[in-house]
């Protein structure tokens, strides 16, 4: 599945980064400490986390990561749009808490793998 | 001259800081561990420093008045500024950003300011260990607008530090020194961050209880024992 249809799916805003749109998602990390997604996140995976610091980008951008879900309407901070928008890793967002967003991408990516 | 110093020390303020934690006391153990200056830091309020930086006047222990915030990002760091008017200035600021949530004594611990004699002058409504409502980056600018001293803390710990919360150090952020916990040596934590190589670090207690004041310390060479030259002597620190 891609960013832009999991986005279209599960009515998420972009907040930028709209020219990663087309990654494909393989599988997601939830969590809030940066360290900890550094040691374990996998590539392609879509992050939900309440962070909104630039160094989330640095962050996606080393991992791979397909994009970032921002909980709880939290928006991304000046400097994280911009390096957003020039790694080209889309920033989401979703009024949902990190216990409902992350059940919600689970059961999509899950149905997804299972339909294949 | 060489002093030693423990910049970090909880008092009777902060809700995990132990009863015992009173000017009197703090000074005495500071005293018997051989320690010249330490730093007043209580979780999100600078109310208690003052008195204690009096009272350490007459003791001959020289007391840096300051905070340990605790940013939205959950990452805490020290503060310390030289005179009431920027200290007051700071405790404004970390009133309107700090989220009012009361604190329930019998679950975090009471939140008291004391006198010498450790009369009760003032309790604190709000829960101090709440995060603030402003990024690492905000509270740095105000520090250092308030010509402040800034160090991130503990930045060995697998939470609330500035490498657990943010993985890696923003390469805007200005800080006087990085603070490392008892918990780990200078020498081992460079083996695991030879890029921090060039940085001052302190060490320092975090003490919370009478006991662990002093348990580590941070040698420093300073001039004299007055804010600017201890500024000095904290960057000039090198591993």
């Amino acid at each position: 599945m891609t960013v832009r249809e999991l986005a279209e799916k599960l009515n998420l805003d972009i907040c930028c980064g709209k020219a990663g749109l087309d990654r494909e998602i393989q599988g997601g990390y939830t969590s809030d400490l940066l360290s900890d997604v550094m040691g374990n996140a996998g590539e392609g995976n879509i992050w939900v986390t309440l962070q909104t610091h630039k160094n989330i980008m640095a962050i996606a951008s080393l991992k791979e990561l397909s994009a970032i879900v921002l909980v709880k309407n939290y928006k991304p901070e000046e400097e994280t749009i911009t390096e957003s928008e020039s790694e080209g890793i889309p920033i989401l967002s979703t009024s949902c808490q990190t216990f409902e967003i992350t059940g919600k991408i689970y059961e999509l990516l899950k149905e997804k793998t299972n339909g294949q | 001259m060489e002093i030693r110093a423990d910049l970090h020390i909880h008092t009777v303020l902060s809700p995990c800081g132990d009863l015992e934690m009173s000017p009197e006391n703090i000074l005495h153990f500071a005293r018997q561990k051989g320690l010249k200056l330490i730093g007043i830091t209580d979780h999100n309020s600078t109310r208690q420093a003052s008195i204690i930086r009096e009272y350490g006047k007459e003791k001959g222990i020289y007391v840096l008045t300051g905070t340990e915030i605790n940013s939205k990002e959950e990452i805490h760091a020290l503060a310390f500024f030289e005179t009431d008017e920027q200290l007051q200035t700071f405790q404004q600021y970390l009133d309107v950003h700090l989220p009012n949530i009361p604190n329930n004594p019998e679950k975090f611990g009471y939140q008291v300011v004391t006198d010498r004699e450790e009369n009760i002058i003032y309790e604190e409504p709000r829960l101090l260990i709440s995060a603030l409502n402003q990024s690492i980056e905000a509270i740095e600018k105000e520090v250092h607008r308030l010509k402040g001293i800034f160090i991130p803390a503990h930045i060995d710990k697998p939470c609330y530090s500035l490498l657990s919360q943010l993985g890696f150090i923003p390469p805007d952020l200005h800080f006087e020194a990085l603070e490392l916990s008892a918990h780990t040596t200078i020498s081992r934590f460079l083996s695991e961050h030879p890029e921090l190589k060039s940085a001052p670090f302190i060490q320092s207690s975090d003490a919370h209880y009478p006991e662990d004041i002093g348990k580590i310390h941070t040698q420093l060479q300073v001039e004299d024992l007055s804010f600017e030259s201890i500024r000095q002597a904290i960057q000039n620190l090198s591993s």
